[in-house]
Protein backbone atom coordinates (compact mmCIF):
# COMPACT_ATOMS: atom_id res chain seq x y z
CA UNK A 1 0.00 0.00 0.00
CA UNK A 2 1.45 3.13 -0.99
CA UNK A 3 2.39 5.49 2.16
CA UNK A 4 1.19 9.19 2.42
CA UNK A 5 1.09 11.34 5.86
CA UNK A 6 -2.52 11.44 5.40
CA UNK A 7 -3.61 8.88 4.25
CA UNK A 8 -7.33 7.21 5.71
CA UNK A 9 -6.00 4.43 7.57
CA UNK A 10 -4.19 6.39 9.59
CA UNK A 11 -7.02 8.34 10.41
CA UNK A 12 -8.94 5.38 11.43
CA UNK A 13 -6.01 3.98 14.08
CA UNK A 14 -5.66 7.67 15.18
CA UNK A 15 -9.58 7.29 15.58
CA UNK A 16 -9.07 3.96 17.69
CA UNK A 17 -6.52 5.17 19.92
CA UNK A 18 -8.09 8.28 20.81
CA UNK A 19 -11.45 6.49 21.49
CA UNK A 20 -9.68 4.68 24.13
CA UNK A 21 -8.45 7.52 25.62
CA UNK A 22 -12.24 9.32 25.56
CA UNK A 23 -13.57 6.15 27.24
CA UNK A 24 -10.66 6.41 30.42
CA UNK A 25 -12.11 9.73 30.67
CA UNK A 26 -15.85 8.86 30.12
CA UNK A 27 -14.97 5.88 33.02
CA UNK A 28 -13.22 8.29 35.32
CA UNK A 29 -16.48 11.03 35.00
CA UNK A 30 -19.01 8.26 35.84
CA UNK A 31 -17.10 6.46 38.63
CA UNK A 32 -16.53 9.78 40.40
CA UNK A 33 -19.97 11.23 40.03
CA UNK A 34 -21.45 8.17 41.07
CA UNK A 35 -19.19 8.13 44.48
CA UNK A 36 -19.97 12.11 44.54
CA UNK A 37 -23.92 10.63 44.75
CA UNK A 38 -23.11 7.66 47.36
CA UNK A 39 -21.58 10.06 49.55
CA UNK A 40 -24.32 12.26 49.58
CA UNK A 41 -22.37 15.75 47.86
CA UNK A 42 -24.21 18.51 46.89
CA UNK A 43 -24.72 17.52 43.31
CA UNK A 44 -25.23 21.19 42.44
CA UNK A 45 -21.96 21.57 43.36
CA UNK A 46 -20.86 18.58 40.54
CA UNK A 47 -23.02 19.92 38.43
CA UNK A 48 -20.90 23.48 38.29
CA UNK A 49 -17.84 21.92 38.32
CA UNK A 50 -18.69 20.07 35.17
CA UNK A 51 -20.14 23.47 33.38
CA UNK A 52 -17.00 25.23 34.36
CA UNK A 53 -14.24 22.89 33.46
CA UNK A 54 -16.10 22.36 29.99
CA UNK A 55 -16.21 26.39 29.80
CA UNK A 56 -12.70 27.06 31.24
CA UNK A 57 -10.87 24.37 28.72
CA UNK A 58 -12.80 25.67 25.47
CA UNK A 59 -9.77 28.58 24.90
CA UNK A 60 -6.44 26.12 25.76
CA UNK A 61 -8.28 23.51 23.50
CA UNK A 62 -8.39 25.98 20.45
CA UNK A 63 -5.04 26.52 20.89
CA UNK A 64 -4.41 22.88 20.99
CA UNK A 65 -5.88 22.89 17.67
CA UNK A 66 -3.97 25.68 16.78
CA UNK A 67 -0.45 23.53 17.49
CA UNK A 68 -2.26 20.69 15.37
CA UNK A 69 -2.69 22.84 12.45
CA UNK A 70 1.52 23.92 12.71
CA UNK A 71 3.05 20.48 13.15
CA UNK A 72 0.83 18.91 10.83
CA UNK A 73 2.70 21.24 8.00
CA UNK A 74 5.02 18.80 8.10
CA UNK A 75 3.77 15.54 10.03
CA UNK A 76 0.34 15.36 8.15
CA UNK A 77 -2.51 15.79 10.29
CA UNK A 78 -3.14 12.19 11.80
CA UNK A 79 0.11 12.22 14.28
CA UNK A 80 -0.15 15.93 15.12
CA UNK A 81 -3.73 14.99 16.19
CA UNK A 82 -2.85 11.72 17.98
CA UNK A 83 0.34 13.03 19.53
CA UNK A 84 -1.15 16.54 20.67
CA UNK A 85 -4.92 14.94 21.60
CA UNK A 86 -2.64 12.55 24.00
CA UNK A 87 0.33 12.65 26.48
CA UNK A 88 1.83 15.54 24.59
CA UNK A 89 2.49 19.49 23.56
CA UNK A 90 3.68 21.47 21.08
CA UNK A 91 7.51 22.15 22.08
CA UNK A 92 8.03 18.57 22.93
CA UNK A 93 6.37 17.20 20.22
CA UNK A 94 7.86 19.44 17.69
CA UNK A 95 11.63 19.03 19.59
CA UNK A 96 11.29 15.36 19.62
CA UNK A 97 10.06 15.09 15.88
CA UNK A 98 13.06 17.41 14.74
CA UNK A 99 15.56 15.44 16.79
CA UNK A 100 14.29 11.71 14.75
CA UNK A 101 14.81 13.95 11.40
CA UNK A 102 18.08 14.69 12.40
CA UNK A 103 18.99 11.24 13.68
CA UNK A 104 18.18 10.59 10.08
CA UNK A 105 20.25 12.69 8.82
CA UNK A 106 17.59 15.24 7.85
CA UNK A 107 15.46 18.29 8.66
CA UNK A 108 12.20 18.02 9.43
CA UNK A 109 11.08 20.65 6.72
CA UNK A 110 13.04 18.35 3.89
CA UNK A 111 11.02 15.81 4.59
CA UNK A 112 7.26 17.98 4.00
CA UNK A 113 5.09 16.49 1.32
CA UNK A 114 8.55 13.55 0.68
CA UNK A 115 7.69 11.26 4.05
CA UNK A 116 8.44 7.55 3.39
CA UNK A 117 6.76 5.22 5.70
CA UNK A 118 9.74 4.68 7.47
CA UNK A 119 10.66 8.25 8.24
CA UNK A 120 7.06 8.42 9.49
CA UNK A 121 7.84 5.57 11.98
CA UNK A 122 11.08 6.47 13.03
CA UNK A 123 9.66 10.07 14.08
CA UNK A 124 6.45 8.37 15.69
CA UNK A 125 8.71 5.82 17.93
CA UNK A 126 10.84 8.48 19.59
CA UNK A 127 8.24 11.05 19.80
CA UNK A 128 6.80 7.47 21.91
CA UNK A 129 9.67 6.39 23.52
CA UNK A 130 10.74 9.90 24.82
CA UNK A 131 7.41 11.51 26.16
CA UNK A 132 5.69 8.23 27.85
CA UNK A 133 7.08 8.46 31.25
CA UNK A 134 4.39 10.02 33.59
CA UNK A 135 1.85 7.33 31.61
CA UNK A 136 4.08 4.19 33.56
CA UNK A 137 5.18 6.13 36.22
CA UNK A 138 1.80 7.30 37.51
CA UNK A 139 0.78 3.64 38.41
CA UNK A 140 4.38 3.02 40.22
CA UNK A 141 3.80 6.30 42.12
CA UNK A 142 0.73 7.79 42.70
CA UNK A 143 -0.90 5.10 45.87
CA UNK A 144 2.45 5.71 47.95
CA UNK A 145 2.65 9.76 46.98
CA UNK A 146 -0.98 9.66 48.02
CA UNK A 147 -0.74 7.42 51.19
CA UNK A 148 2.44 9.79 52.33
CA UNK A 149 -0.04 13.21 52.00
CA UNK A 150 -2.87 11.26 54.07
CA UNK A 151 -0.63 10.03 56.96
CA UNK A 152 1.16 13.46 56.88
CA UNK A 153 -2.47 15.11 57.31
CA UNK A 154 -3.19 12.67 60.40
CA UNK A 155 0.27 13.81 61.81
CA UNK A 156 0.39 17.22 61.71
CA UNK A 157 -2.72 18.76 59.42
CA UNK A 158 -2.16 22.78 59.53
CA UNK A 159 1.29 21.14 57.67
CA UNK A 160 -0.38 19.20 55.21
CA UNK A 161 -2.72 22.32 54.06
CA UNK A 162 0.32 24.12 54.30
CA UNK A 163 1.83 22.04 51.91
CA UNK A 164 -0.60 21.35 49.74
CA UNK A 165 -0.88 25.27 48.84
CA UNK A 166 3.17 25.30 49.10
CA UNK A 167 2.99 23.01 45.96
CA UNK A 168 0.30 25.50 44.12
CA UNK A 169 2.10 28.70 44.80
CA UNK A 170 5.21 27.01 43.43
CA UNK A 171 4.01 25.77 40.53
CA UNK A 172 1.87 29.40 40.07
CA UNK A 173 5.03 31.59 40.81
CA UNK A 174 7.21 29.58 37.83
CA UNK A 175 4.74 30.78 35.42
CA UNK A 176 4.12 34.38 36.60
CA UNK A 177 8.22 34.30 36.44
CA UNK A 178 7.97 33.37 32.66
CA UNK A 179 5.61 35.81 32.13
CA UNK A 180 8.04 38.20 32.56
CA UNK A 181 11.17 36.26 30.86
CA UNK A 182 11.07 38.92 28.13
CA UNK A 183 10.97 41.98 29.75
CA UNK A 184 14.97 42.38 29.30
CA UNK A 185 14.68 43.54 25.69
CA UNK A 186 13.97 46.57 26.87
CA UNK A 187 17.14 47.07 28.19
CA UNK A 188 18.86 44.81 25.77
CA UNK A 189 17.88 46.65 22.49
CA UNK A 190 19.38 48.52 19.68
CA UNK A 191 17.10 51.56 18.43
CA UNK A 192 14.43 49.83 19.62
CA UNK A 193 14.86 46.42 18.29
CA UNK A 194 15.98 43.05 20.30
CA UNK A 195 16.99 40.42 17.91
CA UNK A 196 17.32 37.28 19.83
CA UNK A 197 20.07 34.36 19.47
CA UNK A 198 18.18 32.63 15.93
CA UNK A 199 18.37 36.19 14.13
CA UNK A 200 14.70 37.23 15.25
CA UNK A 201 13.89 40.63 15.60
CA UNK A 202 11.17 41.69 18.05
CA UNK A 203 10.08 45.31 19.08
CA UNK A 204 11.99 46.54 22.42
CA UNK A 205 8.76 46.78 24.32
CA UNK A 206 7.42 43.30 23.45
CA UNK A 207 8.44 41.94 26.23
CA UNK A 208 5.93 44.20 27.85
CA UNK A 209 2.59 42.32 26.15
CA UNK A 210 2.81 39.31 28.57
CA UNK A 211 2.87 41.50 31.50
CA UNK A 212 0.21 43.79 30.78
CA UNK A 213 -1.94 40.64 29.24
CA UNK A 214 -1.30 38.74 33.02
CA UNK A 215 -2.17 42.23 34.62
CA UNK A 216 -5.44 42.81 32.37
CA UNK A 217 -6.18 39.15 33.46
CA UNK A 218 -6.17 39.99 37.23
CA UNK A 219 -8.19 42.86 37.23
CA UNK A 220 -11.01 40.94 35.69
CA UNK A 221 -10.45 38.39 37.97
CA UNK A 222 -10.75 41.00 40.85
CA UNK A 223 -13.80 42.85 39.30
CA UNK A 224 -15.57 39.57 39.12
CA UNK A 225 -14.19 38.91 42.62
CA UNK A 226 -16.05 42.49 43.28
CA UNK A 227 -18.98 41.92 41.38
CA UNK A 228 -20.03 39.08 43.59
CA UNK A 229 -19.62 40.64 46.56
CA UNK A 230 -21.14 43.98 45.79
CA UNK A 231 -24.22 42.67 43.47
CA UNK A 232 -24.37 39.14 45.41
CA UNK A 233 -23.61 37.74 41.66
CA UNK A 234 -22.70 34.43 43.11
CA UNK A 235 -23.13 32.49 39.68
CA UNK A 236 -19.96 34.54 37.98
CA UNK A 237 -17.92 32.28 40.25
CA UNK A 238 -18.17 29.67 37.68
CA UNK A 239 -17.06 31.87 34.80
CA UNK A 240 -14.46 34.23 36.57
CA UNK A 241 -11.51 32.23 35.54
CA UNK A 242 -13.08 31.46 31.81
CA UNK A 243 -13.68 34.94 31.43
CA UNK A 244 -10.66 36.89 32.82
CA UNK A 245 -8.67 34.22 30.61
CA UNK A 246 -10.82 35.48 27.54
CA UNK A 247 -10.44 38.81 28.18
CA UNK A 248 -6.73 38.98 29.11
CA UNK A 249 -5.88 36.87 25.91
CA UNK A 250 -8.05 39.75 23.88
CA UNK A 251 -6.02 42.56 25.93
CA UNK A 252 -3.52 40.96 23.63
CA UNK A 253 -4.39 42.62 20.34
CA UNK A 254 -4.47 45.96 21.15
CA UNK A 255 -1.30 45.55 22.99
CA UNK A 256 0.38 43.81 20.39
CA UNK A 257 -0.42 46.55 18.49
CA UNK A 258 0.94 49.54 20.70
CA UNK A 259 3.64 47.57 21.87
CA UNK A 260 5.30 46.04 18.67
CA UNK A 261 5.63 41.89 18.39
CA UNK B 1 -5.69 -9.85 50.99
CA UNK B 2 -8.33 -7.52 50.51
CA UNK B 3 -11.40 -8.78 48.25
CA UNK B 4 -13.65 -6.75 45.55
CA UNK B 5 -16.06 -5.70 47.98
CA UNK B 6 -13.49 -4.58 50.58
CA UNK B 7 -11.45 -2.69 48.24
CA UNK B 8 -11.75 1.40 49.33
CA UNK B 9 -12.81 4.14 47.04
CA UNK B 10 -9.19 5.24 46.84
CA UNK B 11 -8.09 1.51 46.51
CA UNK B 12 -10.18 1.09 43.34
CA UNK B 13 -8.82 4.17 41.17
CA UNK B 14 -5.39 3.32 41.80
CA UNK B 15 -6.50 -0.59 40.25
CA UNK B 16 -8.52 1.24 37.31
CA UNK B 17 -5.98 4.21 36.79
CA UNK B 18 -3.25 1.57 36.54
CA UNK B 19 -5.29 -0.84 34.36
CA UNK B 20 -6.28 1.85 31.69
CA UNK B 21 -2.68 3.50 32.21
CA UNK B 22 -1.13 0.35 31.24
CA UNK B 23 -4.05 -0.56 28.34
CA UNK B 24 -3.71 3.12 26.76
CA UNK B 25 0.25 2.57 26.85
CA UNK B 26 0.36 -0.63 24.83
CA UNK B 27 -2.08 0.77 22.34
CA UNK B 28 0.37 3.56 21.69
CA UNK B 29 3.45 1.47 21.33
CA UNK B 30 0.71 -0.89 19.28
CA UNK B 31 0.20 2.41 16.69
CA UNK B 32 3.38 2.46 14.88
CA UNK B 33 3.71 -1.31 14.84
CA UNK B 34 0.29 -1.66 12.94
CA UNK B 35 1.51 0.88 10.35
CA UNK B 36 4.68 -0.41 9.92
CA UNK B 37 2.62 -4.00 9.30
CA UNK B 38 0.43 -2.34 6.78
CA UNK B 39 2.58 -0.18 5.16
CA UNK B 40 5.17 -3.00 4.93
CA UNK B 41 7.94 -0.55 6.24
CA UNK B 42 10.56 -0.60 8.94
CA UNK B 43 11.65 2.72 11.18
CA UNK B 44 15.39 3.48 10.78
CA UNK B 45 16.47 2.42 13.74
CA UNK B 46 20.32 3.97 13.25
CA UNK B 47 17.66 7.54 13.06
CA UNK B 48 15.64 5.81 16.18
CA UNK B 49 18.68 5.58 17.93
CA UNK B 50 20.46 8.83 17.17
CA UNK B 51 16.69 10.63 18.06
CA UNK B 52 16.45 8.69 21.02
CA UNK B 53 19.39 9.83 22.08
CA UNK B 54 19.09 13.77 21.75
CA UNK B 55 15.37 13.47 23.18
CA UNK B 56 14.91 10.80 25.41
CA UNK B 57 17.42 11.54 28.55
CA UNK B 58 16.08 14.94 29.05
CA UNK B 59 12.61 14.27 28.65
CA UNK B 60 13.01 10.87 30.86
CA UNK B 61 14.48 13.22 33.67
CA UNK B 62 12.05 16.30 33.27
CA UNK B 63 8.87 13.25 32.91
CA UNK B 64 9.93 11.69 36.47
CA UNK B 65 9.99 14.96 37.98
CA UNK B 66 6.82 16.38 36.48
CA UNK B 67 5.27 13.46 37.82
CA UNK B 68 6.63 13.67 41.44
CA UNK B 69 5.43 17.15 41.10
CA UNK B 70 2.03 17.15 40.35
CA UNK B 71 0.25 14.01 41.51
CA UNK B 72 -0.06 15.61 44.86
CA UNK B 73 -1.91 18.45 43.06
CA UNK B 74 -3.50 16.56 40.78
CA UNK B 75 -5.08 13.72 43.40
CA UNK B 76 -5.18 10.31 42.17
CA UNK B 77 -7.69 9.60 39.29
CA UNK B 78 -6.77 13.22 37.88
CA UNK B 79 -3.28 12.35 37.78
CA UNK B 80 -3.79 8.72 36.17
CA UNK B 81 -5.75 10.86 33.58
CA UNK B 82 -3.43 13.83 33.05
CA UNK B 83 -0.47 11.91 32.51
CA UNK B 84 -2.58 9.96 29.56
CA UNK B 85 -4.07 13.03 28.08
CA UNK B 86 -1.58 15.49 28.40
CA UNK B 87 -1.12 19.29 28.51
CA UNK B 88 -1.30 19.22 32.27
CA UNK B 89 0.10 22.84 33.32
CA UNK B 90 -1.34 25.02 30.88
CA UNK B 91 -5.05 23.16 30.93
CA UNK B 92 -5.54 20.32 33.34
CA UNK B 93 -3.92 21.45 36.55
CA UNK B 94 -5.15 24.80 36.33
CA UNK B 95 -9.20 23.44 35.73
CA UNK B 96 -8.66 20.97 39.02
CA UNK B 97 -7.05 24.21 41.03
CA UNK B 98 -9.95 26.37 40.19
CA UNK B 99 -12.85 23.59 40.75
CA UNK B 100 -11.32 23.06 44.21
CA UNK B 101 -11.43 26.63 44.47
CA UNK B 102 -15.28 26.83 43.55
CA UNK B 103 -16.19 24.20 45.12
CA UNK B 104 -14.28 24.91 48.26
CA UNK B 105 -12.91 21.48 49.47
CA UNK B 106 -9.09 20.62 49.75
CA UNK B 107 -7.39 18.71 47.80
CA UNK B 108 -6.33 15.92 49.87
CA UNK B 109 -10.30 15.13 51.25
CA UNK B 110 -12.15 12.53 49.14
CA UNK B 111 -14.60 15.41 47.69
CA UNK B 112 -11.20 17.10 46.40
CA UNK B 113 -10.02 13.37 44.80
CA UNK B 114 -13.84 13.48 43.45
CA UNK B 115 -13.80 17.06 42.49
CA UNK B 116 -10.33 17.51 40.83
CA UNK B 117 -10.97 14.34 39.30
CA UNK B 118 -14.10 15.23 37.38
CA UNK B 119 -12.99 18.78 36.26
CA UNK B 120 -9.69 16.60 34.84
CA UNK B 121 -12.18 13.96 33.15
CA UNK B 122 -14.25 17.03 31.70
CA UNK B 123 -11.47 19.18 30.34
CA UNK B 124 -10.06 15.62 28.90
CA UNK B 125 -13.68 14.88 27.26
CA UNK B 126 -14.15 19.04 26.26
CA UNK B 127 -10.36 18.99 24.46
CA UNK B 128 -10.50 15.97 22.60
CA UNK B 129 -14.02 16.57 21.46
CA UNK B 130 -13.01 20.22 20.55
CA UNK B 131 -9.41 18.54 18.83
CA UNK B 132 -12.03 15.91 16.50
CA UNK B 133 -14.17 18.72 15.57
CA UNK B 134 -10.67 21.33 14.42
CA UNK B 135 -9.61 17.81 12.51
CA UNK B 136 -12.15 17.54 10.82
CA UNK B 137 -13.05 21.08 9.78
CA UNK B 138 -9.23 22.04 9.24
CA UNK B 139 -9.34 23.00 6.16
CA UNK B 140 -12.18 26.01 6.51
CA UNK B 141 -10.67 26.74 10.44
CA UNK B 142 -6.80 26.77 9.04
CA UNK B 143 -7.13 30.44 7.84
CA UNK B 144 -9.24 31.67 10.88
CA UNK B 145 -7.09 30.12 13.54
CA UNK B 146 -3.89 31.08 11.99
CA UNK B 147 -4.87 34.91 11.11
CA UNK B 148 -2.34 37.70 11.98
CA UNK B 149 -5.01 39.51 14.01
CA UNK B 150 -5.71 35.89 16.47
CA UNK B 151 -2.23 35.11 16.94
CA UNK B 152 -1.10 37.47 19.66
CA UNK B 153 -3.94 36.64 21.64
CA UNK B 154 -3.78 32.58 21.40
CA UNK B 155 0.30 33.16 21.75
CA UNK B 156 -0.58 34.94 25.08
CA UNK B 157 -2.84 32.32 26.53
CA UNK B 158 -0.74 31.37 29.27
CA UNK B 159 -0.34 35.50 30.84
CA UNK B 160 -3.62 35.49 30.93
CA UNK B 161 -4.32 32.23 32.35
CA UNK B 162 -1.93 32.78 34.96
CA UNK B 163 -3.17 36.27 35.54
CA UNK B 164 -6.65 35.08 36.78
CA UNK B 165 -5.22 32.23 38.76
CA UNK B 166 -2.04 33.81 40.39
CA UNK B 167 -4.18 36.94 41.46
CA UNK B 168 -6.80 34.12 43.98
CA UNK B 169 -3.92 31.88 44.81
CA UNK B 170 -1.37 35.08 45.46
CA UNK B 171 -3.46 36.91 47.47
CA UNK B 172 -4.78 34.24 49.51
CA UNK B 173 -1.36 33.09 50.75
CA UNK B 174 0.13 36.32 50.21
CA UNK B 175 2.75 35.75 52.69
CA UNK B 176 3.51 32.12 51.69
CA UNK B 177 3.70 33.33 48.12
CA UNK B 178 5.63 36.37 47.94
CA UNK B 179 9.06 34.74 48.47
CA UNK B 180 8.78 32.30 45.51
CA UNK B 181 7.62 34.73 43.26
CA UNK B 182 10.05 36.98 43.82
CA UNK B 183 12.71 34.27 43.01
CA UNK B 184 11.09 33.24 39.71
CA UNK B 185 10.77 36.65 38.55
CA UNK B 186 14.56 37.38 39.53
CA UNK B 187 15.71 34.23 37.36
CA UNK B 188 13.34 34.91 34.18
CA UNK B 189 14.75 38.27 33.86
CA UNK B 190 18.04 37.97 34.44
CA UNK B 191 18.84 34.26 32.99
CA UNK B 192 18.69 34.14 29.59
CA UNK B 193 18.10 30.80 29.34
CA UNK B 194 15.00 30.33 30.44
CA UNK B 195 12.00 31.33 28.55
CA UNK B 196 8.68 29.33 27.48
CA UNK B 197 10.81 26.03 26.67
CA UNK B 198 12.35 25.80 30.11
CA UNK B 199 8.92 26.90 32.09
CA UNK B 200 8.03 23.42 32.99
CA UNK B 201 11.30 22.85 34.23
CA UNK B 202 11.01 25.88 36.69
CA UNK B 203 7.90 24.50 38.12
CA UNK B 204 9.49 21.50 40.03
CA UNK B 205 12.48 24.12 41.36
CA UNK B 206 9.70 26.44 42.25
CA UNK B 207 7.96 24.02 44.18
CA UNK B 208 10.74 22.55 45.89
CA UNK B 209 12.30 26.15 47.32
CA UNK B 210 8.35 26.81 48.28
CA UNK B 211 7.67 23.97 50.56
CA UNK B 212 11.31 24.51 51.78
CA UNK B 213 10.07 28.30 52.69
CA UNK B 214 6.70 27.59 53.86
CA UNK B 215 8.38 24.88 56.67
CA UNK B 216 11.23 27.47 57.61
CA UNK B 217 7.98 30.00 58.20
CA UNK B 218 5.78 27.35 59.67
CA UNK B 219 8.39 25.90 62.30
CA UNK B 220 9.27 30.03 63.19
CA UNK B 221 5.76 30.70 63.31
CA UNK B 222 5.02 33.02 60.51
CA UNK B 223 2.62 31.20 58.48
Amino acid sequence: MEFSVNHPILFLLVGIVISVVLAQSVYFLVKSVRRAKQKGMDMKKIKKTIITAAIFTIAPAVSIVIAIISLSQSLGLALPWLRLSVVGSLSYEAIAASNAASGMGMKLSDLVGNMSASAYLTITIVMTLSIMVGIWLVPLLAKRIQSGLVSFEKKDKKWSDLLQNALFIGMISAFVGYVFCDIGRLWQSENGVFVNSDGEMFSSTSGLIPVFVMIAAALVMVLCGALMKLLKWKWLNDYALPLSMVLGMASAIPLTAILGG
Amino acid sequence: MKNRKELTYMDSVHRDGTIWNITVMMILFAFPVVVGIIFSALPDWAGVGKGLIATAPMYWAVGVIETITYIPMLGAGGSYLSFVTGNISNLKLPCALNALENADVKAQSEEGEIISTIAIAVSSIVTTLIIIVGVILIVPLTPLLSSEILAPAFDQMLPALFGGLGVVFVSKNFKLAIAPVLLMLVLFVFVPALNAGTVGIMVPIGVVFTIIYARIMYKKGWL
